[in-house]
């Protein structure tokens, strides 16, 4: 592509987004506005992670792009497409094998390496936006760590259904500082944020906010000690394709008679399985 | 065995295809040609120019053909464009009073020097259909006379004179962007007008009529509605002139608001301002009236909880690309999420049930 700059954005862009990119790096946890550029794909439709995977490649990079945990959903063949077009950079499916993984709502569950990149996107980072519809009242609680609202609603919710009503875009505590919006993450994806040796970027588009989990931070989901955190996932269930039992599972609809399935959300962990599998029967 | 679905690859490019062809329609009727959308559908490419804030009719003609006229989807192809364009620099301040007006209309004064000006406008006309449009569209021309001269001042100057009209601030600095800079609260009133001038007609026209509906309610007068041609140069550093590059046409609106004084203000006339690539009255009289609801904080005002008057509110979803964009994105798969959803919802029935079970 010759009418396109690298990966699409102009170079003073992509400057623009590593300067927010090494600020956040910085500040683990900490919401670093800029100036979101209008990418060719609509808002919400993971434009924060484009533009911080545009500012991260390089042309020797391999890109891997998920969505849901797996390569092959509408909106992950599309960005896919968009960096192999305006970037001419190689892509794949498997984890082990990326440079730069961008995902939506998943961590994958091969345990990623030091060196990896993980961008996430992310509809709307601010934890508190829930309990305060007002950024300049959350951008003060942040700043005092007045994280009590959270705590008091995080409790309503055990008085009320006997644990937090709270299945996925967890709020975590970073490095013992920031509240911290993992994405719509499933809370069984949590423990991965932790310790990684990974750097995670997190990439708002539409509200303009780049955050970052630079490797081996410290990163705690919210809870109490009576109450302590627990990642869950389709109760009992083994994947029916790998017959995987430690991966995420998606429920699948098989008839209308109530008949369902289970299968990994992570298709290329998923593939990996079935073909170690079939190596060892041959 | 049931295997999820795969090929979206495949879809896509289907997809596509189809829409392709839907957008051009029935072979048989002639393609429609970019001049012909540019000159018979002007208002339409004005409103994709203005919430585009790119100001080019040919390349809003193209947007609309290929966006099978949905002016957001227009609108979101121009604005794609547009961040990929150069920035150069800002235009030295336009001056709308001079104008090369088409239309100017006071609501405040019967009469003022200028005249008033009605032009091509809708007002007035009987909303009949017109079935000889639907045959024949030879049009009689128009009584012509010759073009005036010379600036014709705003109508609110003469409030000024008498001092009855509060005074703008001249502003300080360059100029802020919203597309170059975060936007962050509270805004400045020039970063407001911005975000208004590219905001949604349909959102800022439902807040407008807010107001008058009494959420915030503060009676506005047209001042002066005026669209004319302006003049858009700029300052080169290498030159010590200005070199004019452009000419545009635009919509101003200025309302004129009363207002009984507070503690730190003397009673006085107050303005809301609405600037607007094109023709478009309803969008510049709705951009005056917002503006003025927001001014409430500076002004001192009772303020309640009406919608118009709170910028983040405001500021934060009067951007169709951006609204539109996460309406839609809720149309992607969540399954994941929604997997987690189904194991709570269960969790919490089950919890629920054993408790109600045990107290039986």
């Amino acid at each position: 592509m010759s009418d396109y700059n690298f990966a699409y954005l102009d170079e003073a862009t992509k400057r623009m987004l590593r300067r927010a990119i090494l600020k956040a790096v910085a500040i683990p946890g900490y919401q670093v506005p800029f100036s979101s550029r209008e990418m060719p794909m609509p808002y919400g439709w993971g434009t924060g992670g484009v533009q911080v995977t545009a500012a991260c490649l390089v042309p020797e990079d391999t890109l891997k792009v998920i969505d849901q945990g797996a390569d092959d959903t509408t909106n992950a063949v599309s960005i896919r497409k968009f960096f192999a077009r305006v970037a001419g950079v190689a892509t794949t499916e498997a984890t082990a094998e990326a440079s730069i993984i961008q995902t939506r709502h998943r961590i994958p569950e091969t345990p990623l390496s030091e060196g990896q990149i993980l961008v996430f996107q992310v509809p709307i980072p601010e934890p508190l936006r829930f309990l305060e519809p007002r950024e300049t009242e959350t951008r003060t609680m942040h700043a005092l760590e007045d994280y009590g609202l959270m705590q008091v609603r995080l409790y309503e919710d055990i008085a009320r259904h006997g644990e937090i009503a709270r299945a996925y875009a967890y709020p975590v505590r970073v490095q013992g500082r920031y509240v911290m919006d993992p994405s719509p993450i499933p809370k069984f994806d949590n423990p991965k944020l932790n310790m990684s040796p990974a750097l995670q970027l997190f990439g708002a588009g539409r509200e303009c906010r780049i955050y970052a989990l630079p490797p081996f931070t410290h990163v705690e989901s919210l809870d109490f000690e009576d109450y302590p955190f627990q990642p869950s996932k389709a109760a009992d269930q083994a994947c029916a394709i790998c017959e995987a039992a430690d991966s995420y599972l998606d429920e699948v609809i098989t008839d209308d008679t109530g008949g369902r399935m289970f299968v990994c959300s992570d298709t290329d962990y998923c593939a990996a399985r079935v073909a170690a599998r079939q190596g060892d029967a041959a | 065995m049931y295997v999820a679905v795969k090929g979206g690859e495949r879809a896509i490019d289907n997809a596509h295809s189809w829409l392709a062809e839907a957008r051009r329609g029935d072979h048989g009727v002639p393609d429609l040609a970019l001049a012909q959308i540019r000159e018979q559908l002007s208002l339409a490419i004005d409103r994709v120019m203005a919430e585009g804030s790119l100001y080019d009719p040919d390349l809003a003609a193209l947007a609309l053909k290929q966006a099978r006229g949905d002016a957001v989807e227009a609108v979101f192809l121009i604005r794609s464009f547009r961040t990929t364009l150069p920035r150069f620099g800002a235009t030295v301040p336009l001056d709308t009073g001079a104008a090369q007006i088409i239309r100017r209309i006071s609501a405040t004064y019967k009469d003022a020097p200028g005249g008033q000006v009605l032009g091509p406008t809708f007002d007035y006309t009987h909303r009949l259909l017109d079935f000889d449009l639907a045959k024949d569209d030879s049009v009689a021309p128009a009584p012509e006379l010759p073009a005036a001269t010379g600036a014709v001042p705003h109508i609110l100057s003469h409030l000024n004179a008498e001092g009855l009209m509060q005074p703008e601030s001249a502003g300080e600095g360059d100029v802020p962007d919203l597309t170059r800079a975060p936007l962050e609260f509270p805004a400045t009133r020039p970063l407001r007008l911005q975000a208004l001038a590219r905001g949604d007609e349909g959102f800022l026209l439902s807040l407008a009529y807010s107001t008058q509906r009494g959420y915030g309610r503060n009676h506005a007068f047209i001042g002066e509605l005026r669209i004319g041609y302006v003049r858009v140069s700029a300052q080169l550093p290498e030159l010590d002139f200005e070199i004019e590059f452009a000419e545009i046409l635009l919509t101003e609106c200025e309302s004129v608001n009363q207002f009984q004084g507070s503690k730190t203000e003397p009673a006085q006339f107050t303005r809301g301002y609405g600037l607007v690539f094109g023709q478009s009255e309803r969008k510049a009289i709705s951009m005056a009236l917002v503006d003025r609801a927001l001014r409430a904080r500076e002004l001192g005002e009772d303020i309640g909880t009406a919608p118009a008057q709170d910028e983040e509110f405001v500021l934060s979803h009067c951007d169709n690309i951006q609204s539109s964009g996460f309406l839609e994105h809720i149309k992607l798969p969540h399954y994941v999420d929604f997997q987690a959803e189904l194991e709570l919802i269960r969790k919490l029935r089950r919890d629920a049930s054993a408790y109600q079970e045990a107290a039986e």
